[in-house]
């Protein structure tokens, strides 16, 4: 069985037709991990156990002659910034080092309820907090295409362990663009749902206002199954919307000859590399080929996202982070002698550079004298962001850019220059200030066979409509399966 | 220079962070420029534009009548009758505890 090319309904054909089992085939992408994952750094920890167990009771199924459910057997990882009960969660952390939580995530609940199975858990930025995974305390994690390269963040191994096929599916999570982001320099499909779609219970908190929980896959389809399985209102979250999921997977196939894509100018302008603007060029002459509208558009406050997004994430950030203080869980300093020390050098020790910096920001963006200036100005330029995308979206049905002005760059690059490495979100976050959900596709590569990926964004709650436009210029384009 | 070594220190002390004098100094290079960045949102006048702090309150999802995330609150009752994480369980991951309480550094000299 072709473990790089398999997919969530393969998989669960061919454990129902007796061709594998849940267990022989976990244990195949345990062999393919401990081949491949040393120069790649996918993973941080591995849960055989738990997985093993979990693929028994599939087997067991099978045996009983009983009906599978929707992800039986199916091998997926998780990042590291979501809890699993009794598996060690780091979130790339040396402050969460020998973490092990005591209750399992609803995203996760979900997945394992569907029958799926988890290998392990993947490598990310620090806290979630960084573009090219660099920021992990542990190590990065390289691209499986080209290893002098960052996979992009901060879900980079999530997109990663994709790419290499050691995971059919993973969960990731995005803040400013950390699903969408890997996933197109990975050369795999992102999802970041709607805010409120998905329970976001046990997701270790970096901005709650803009964090998603969301699949990163080898086709749409895929990404289309896990929605389905995560989606929905969770008592446990109380922003979690109490909305209808749809079944984003029936729908999937239905023509979209007549939908209006805007194109925003503001998305195609200065420090767009040339090989991704013909790529995301030709991606949008397919779509008006199979029948959709292409309409221009304007997002007038384009250019202030990027400043926008980080006042607001660091001032978010620098209060959920507070709970790291040495005192119930996590790292706790040893030389320390009164409280105040403790509580200091703890957090010294435990976080690294960008963690400290963004906590620095939003402190001082929220302190006494600077929070009119700086927090409330940027809530209410977001509010500016927001009307921008009211207005589309009265034209059209959804806005089709490029994911990431660049594609994957090198190890280092940009490591020296924080704001160089912020601008690499800078078609992204948008769409988490807005709420709006937001997927990537592959649509192409350069000429050094770097992926390069197609962004669709659509109205609060409308992934239907996102994932059909992504699914038809997937099979149009014969992508999806050639990783 | 919008911050100083001091201005660094003072707000290190709210975000009880300890940082090293090397720590300090690239921490007022890197907060400056990023400052120098976001300057550029003041040539927006917001004035009379509310703060959008959870957007997608504004907006209903298709065929709903409800906003997106609730904005009301939930009954006050327990639920799903869950009980509470049991004290073992919580205490698992304290740096120090006697098993009934997390145990830190002395607070109160007397």
């Amino acid at each position: 069985m072709d473990l790089q090319s398999l997919t969530i309904d393969e998989v669960r054909s061919s454990i129902a037709a007796g061709q594998t089992t849940a267990t022989a085939l976990a244990r195949s992408f345990y062999s393919k991990i401990e081949a491949q994952d040393g120069p790649i750094g996918a993973y941080l920890t591995l849960s055989k156990d738990r997985a093993i167990e979990k693929a028994n009771t599939i087997d067991a199924l099978v045996s009983q002659g009983k009906e599978l459910p929707p992800l039986a057997g199916v091998p997926v990882g998780i990042k590291d910034v979501m809890v699993t009960c009794g598996l060690r969660t780091t979130a790339g952390s040396k402050i969460l080092d020998n973490y092990i939580p005591p209750y399992d995530s609803t995203a996760v609940r979900r997945l394992e309820a569907a029958g799926a199975v988890v290998l392990g858990k993947t490598n990310c930025d620090e806290f979630a907090m960084g573009s090219s995974n660099e920021n992990s305390a542990f190590k990065p994690v390289r691209n499986p295409r080209d290893l002098s390269r960052v996979p992009g963040g901060s879900s980079g191994g999530s997109a990663a362990a994709v790419a290499a096929g050691m995971a059919v599916a993973t969960l990731g999570s995005d803040t400013g663009g950390s699903i969408r982001q890997p996933a197109s320099f990975c050369g795999v499909v992102g999802l970041m749902p709607t805010y409120g779609r998905v329970s976001r219970y046990g997701l270790i908190a970096f901005a709650s206002s803009l964090d998603h929980i969301g699949p990163l896959t080898k086709t749409v389809r895929d990404a289309a199954i896990v929605l389905r399985t995560i989606a929905g209102r969770d008592p446990m979250d109380s922003t979690s919307a109490d909305l209808p999921v749809p079944d984003y997977v029936t729908d999937l196939d239905k023509p979209v000859r007549g939908l209006r894509l805007g194109v925003p100018k503001e998305y195609f302008g200065e420090g767009l590399e040339p090989e991704v603007r013909s790529a995301v060029e030709a991606a949008i002459e397919k779509l008006a080929s199979l029948g959709c509208e292409i309409v221009p558009v304007s997002l007038p406050h384009t250019e202030y996202a990027i400043p926008t997004y980080y006042l607001v994430a660091t001032a978010e950030a620098s209060s959920n982070l507070a709970r790291y203080d040495g005192v119930r869980y996590g790292h706790r300093s040893k030389t320390v002698r009164t409280l105040a020390e403790m509580y200091e050098r703890t957090r010294d020790e435990g976080f690294g550079a960008e963690v400290k910096r963004r906590i620095m920001l939003g402190t001082y963006a929220l302190s006494a004298g600077y929070y009119d200036a700086y927090y409330l100005k940027a809530q209410r330029v977001r509010t500016l962001l927001a009307r921008d995308f009211e207005e589309a979206f009265k034209k059209v049905d959804a806005i089709v850019t490029p994911t990431s002005p660049t594609p994957a760059f090198k190890l280092g690059e940009k490591t020296e220059d924080p704001l160089a490495m912020y601008l690499a979100d800078v078609y992204t976050v948008t769409a988490d200030l807005v709420g709006i959900p937001g997927i990537s596709v592959p649509c192409g590569e350069t000429r050094q066979r770097l992926p390069i990926g197609l962004q669709i964004l659509a109205r609060h709650f409308d992934e239907a409509t996102m994932l059909r436009i992504a699914q038809s210029y997937e099979k149009s384009s014969g992508r999806g399966l050639k990783i | 220079m919008k911050v100083t070594e001091d201005d660094v220190r003072y707000v290190a002390a709210l975000a009880n962070l300890e940082l090293t004098d090397d720590e300090n100094r690239r921490m007022v290079e890197d907060l400056n420029s990023i400052l120098d960045y976001v300057d550029r949102l003041n040539k927006l006048d917001t004035s009379g534009i509310s703060p959008g702090g959870q957007v997608a309150e504004r907006f209903a999802g298709p065929g709903s009548e409800r906003a997106g995330p609730t904005s009301e609150l939930r009954e006050d009752q327990l639920y799903g009758l869950r009980p509470s994480l049991p004290q073992t369980d919580a205490l698992v991951n304290a740096p120090k505890s006697d098993g009934t309480f997390f145990l830190v550094p002395k607070v109160i000299e007397r």
